[in-house]
């Protein structure tokens, strides 16, 4: 760890969005690098999502889809479409040899029960004690899906975000605003700006996407960040 | 002799009166029974209280349930429908949201003689602590919340008290049915079905093709027939 503790400014001065870093296919393949051989997972919408493109063909990594499938495969082509093949997105799915399915209480049995390694969620907040927020937001359509589920149950939770909002404010912040979806699970965060760990009394970056100072993520970020070694 | 086998939707959805609650198999557009949902708003059901993961994204399915109106409580996960969502902010629907593996497990335990049960899902979240709007007056402002749910602490870790969720009706979406009621589902399609049917006093099955008794090998039973009380042939199986 380098000694570069930094607190965030008091007045802080954004752009209007953070575009340098990690595009959204660079963070979903940086997440991918990570997932060990063998690992059950479940990949929620957004970028998220991406990382099935970005797995490591030698490695066995089973994904999970809570509508009921374990061993999803990638999307079929037009002709191929069958209707009775969906993931939780309501998206044409295939399954891979060894795949198999399974109706919503067995689905959430895996979930909930401790069995998956691993949940990659999108997130509208992370807190510095990894608490998340990404089920709802003042105005939104009613729903919740198996947000709250998956992030209690599930052994490790990464988020994969953008760094900021849409009008450029922090998404990685002191304590969340919006309505949590559970309180102390998020792991590990990635966003375009490079890799973090909620640590407490801040977050711990990793990582710096390439281009990217240290200066911009202390005057991106929400709350203190402690700088690893690069 | 045991023939569970009917000859129309529509005959069967006559069984179902205005105001009862009704739990509905599927998941997205997968799984859906379309043809008895078409039945119950060919018939003009309305106040029902509705029970599925989704109030549709499809114009068929739960999806024109809410669309005509006809929902008068929802309860499920995932109601993202816009006109849904417009008749909600109007008060014309109360909603009681439910995250998606409590909603699986309430229907199961109901299925299953499981009065209550608890889960650490939803614990310390707007869902269990009395701060989510279930009815909103006709401008839009909440009116009623969904009540708290009683907490209990097991191995440090927060669970809430989650109750079984019965109801009158099912509406299943097969595969193949047999006339014993014996049920097969065919990959993503199973999803809420089997839990759906469980948690019902009457059960009635859309299936895409009805087969001989013994078609059906033991192994290939998803849902045994003593959860089904009637079967009828799906549309979307004729021709096939």
């Amino acid at each position: 760890m380098s000694n570069a503790t930094a607190a965030a400014p008091a007045s802080i001065e954004r752009p209007d969005t953070v575009d340098g870093g990690w595009k959204r296919e660079e963070i979903a393949a940086r997440a991918a690098r990570d997932i060990p051989d063998g690992s059950y997972v479940n990949l929620g919408m957004g970028i998220p999502q991406l990382v099935a493109d970005y797995l490591d063909p030698a490695r066995e990594v089973f994904l999970h889809s809570e509508n009921g499938i374990l061993g999803m495969g990638g999307a079929p082509p037009e002709d191929e479409i069958d209707v009775d093949m969906t993931d939780a997105g309501k998206r044409p799915v295939t399954i891979v040899p060894g795949g198999a399915v399974f109706d919503s209480s067995d689905s959430f049995a895996m979930i909930r029960g401790g069995h998956l390694d691993l949940a990659v969620l999108g997130a509208m907040e992370v807190s510095v004690r990894g608490d998340i927020a990404n089920w709802t937001a003042p105005g939104r359509t009613p729903g919740v899906g198996g947000a709250m589920d998956l992030v209690l149950g599930a052994k490790s939770v990464w988020v994969l975000m953008t760094h900021c909002d849409r009008k450029g404010g922090p998404k990685l912040v002191p304590a969340c605003t919006l309505p949590l979806t559970g309180p102390r699970v998020v792991r590990r965060v990635v966003t375009n700006l490079g890799v973090f760990e909620p640590a407490e009394d801040g977050f711990t970056a990793l990582e710096l996407a390439p281009g990217i100072s240290e200066e911009t993520v202390i005057r991106n970020t929400g709350a203190p960040v402690r700088f690893a070694a690069r | 002799m045991i023939n569970k086998i009917r000859g129309s939707a529509l005959e069967l959805m006559e069984m179902i009166p205005s105001g009862s609650s009704i739990a509905v198999g599927g998941f997205g557009v997968t799984g859906v029974p379309m043809d008895l949902c078409d039945a119950l708003c060919e018939l003009d059901r309305r106040d029902l209280h509705i029970v599925a993961n989704n109030a549709g994204i499809d114009p068929r399915g739960v999806g024109r349930l809410a669309e005509e109106g006809r929902i008068r409580k929802f309860t499920g996960s995932f109601p993202s429908n816009k006109e849904f969502h417009r008749r909600l902010l109007a008060g014309e629907i109360e909603v009681e949201l439910v995250p998606q593996g409590t909603l699986a497990e309430r229907l199961r335990a109901a299925g299953a003689g499981i009065p209550a049960f608890y889960t650490p899902t939803s614990a310390g979240t707007d869902l269990a602590l009395g701060t989510y709007p279930s009815r909103y007056d006709s401008a839009g402002r909440p009116l009623e919340y969904m009540p708290p749910k009683d907490v209990r602490v097991f191995d440090g870790r927060p669970a809430v008290l989650e109750y079984a969720l019965h109801v009158d009706f099912a509406l299943v979406k097969a595969d193949r049915a047999d006339r014993l009621g014996n049920v097969a589902f065919r990959l993503s399609a199973r999803n809420f079905n089997p839990v759906a049917a469980m948690a019902a006093k009457t059960v009635f099955v859309e299936a895409r093709h009805i087969v001989e008794v013994g078609e059906l090998a033991p192994d290939d039973i998803h849902l045994p027939g003593i959860y089904v009380d009637h079967v009828v042939q799906s549309q979307e199986g004729i021709g096939r």
